[in-house]
């Protein structure tokens, strides 16, 4: 049962990216794109990480995405030109080059996961052994607030006055030119 | 049981097709979702190993942290977008050539 809902988010979060890549409609591939976001937070809930998977789609659906859509809405010219096909130059490539570097990566990272299958990490034996697992049953949230205030203080706050430098640039690079 | 060799194969997937988006898109903010999706697939990783981790909670505590990473760079690079596209009328990066006027 377990396995079969897994299965089930699996194929739609993977369904729906492709699908998002090969929609020419760049709105529709927006839209599609949460239905993304929310089959991986469904997949993070299976790894036990519940807090990840809200903020998941806190953060995403609720900002992320809307700023997309923003961006989208006001750079809409390039809707009519979708059609206009332009040979790559410098930074984009052939449909089959691209595609033919995606596959081959994922046969690269595919051949390491099956090599890997083989030897588990020791930390990951050991803390088996141990009984050090998050379960089910675990207070999760709590754990997390205590480690984020106590142990991972220090990153806690770079990454603060981080998002606080990236909101003043975000707005200093939007602002309207004055005119002199 | 849901063995860590699912999680990985699944976000595999997600990355190889988030390469591709960014290799093969003509738009800035598909190739953004392309880099959305890169950065999915390694919050899945870490979220999937952490969980063999209960003493340091790294895993998802590093997940949270690139969240973060990722909103802000979706804010800046939405910013950058937009300055672009009033200057040149296009996303399209193959046209944007020069740096200056």
């Amino acid at each position: 049962m377990e396995e079969l809902v897994f299965y089930a988010f699996a194929i739609l979060a993977v369904g729906s990216a492709l699908l998002v890549v090969n929609l020419k409609n760049t709105a529709r591939a927006l839209f599609l794109f949460f239905v993304t976001l929310f089959a991986m937070a469904g997949l993070f809930i299976f790894a036990l990480a519940d807090f990840v998977a809200i903020t998941q789609i806190m953060v995403y659906v609720g900002g992320v995405l809307i700023l997309m859509l923003f961006a989208f809405m006001l750079s809409n010219k390039e809707l009519l030109k979708a059609l206009q096909h332009i040979p790559g130059r410098f930074l984009t490539m052939p449909n089959w080059q691209s595609l033919l570097l995606a596959l081959g990566f994922f046969g690269v990272l595919l051949w390491g996961v099956v090599e890997w299958q083989q030897q588990t990490p020791d930390w990951i034996v050991q803390n088996i052994k141990q009984g050090n697992v998050i379960q089910p049953h675990d207070n999760n949230i709590q754990q997390l607030g205590l480690k984020f205030m106590t142990q991972y203080i220090l990153p806690f706050e770079v990454i603060s006055v981080f998002l606080l430098m990236v909101l003043i640039g975000a707005a200093h690079l939007s602002r309207k030119e004055e005119q002199k | 049981m849901i063995t860590l060799t699912h999680f990985l194969v699944v976000s595999a997937c997600i990355f190889s097709i988030g390469l591709y988006t960014v290799l093969a898109k003509r738009n800035a903010i598909m190739i953004l979702v392309g880099i959305e999706l890169m950065i999915n697939a390694a919050i899945l990783n870490f979220v999937a190993f952490g969980r063999y981790d209960k003493i340091n909670y790294s895993g998802q505590v590093f997940a949270l942290f690139a969240i973060v990473l990722a909103a802000a760079s979706v804010a800046v690079g939405l910013a950058i977008i937009l300055n672009v596209y009033r200057h040149y009328k296009t996303i399209n990066p193959d046209q944007i050539t020069d740096l200056r006027d």
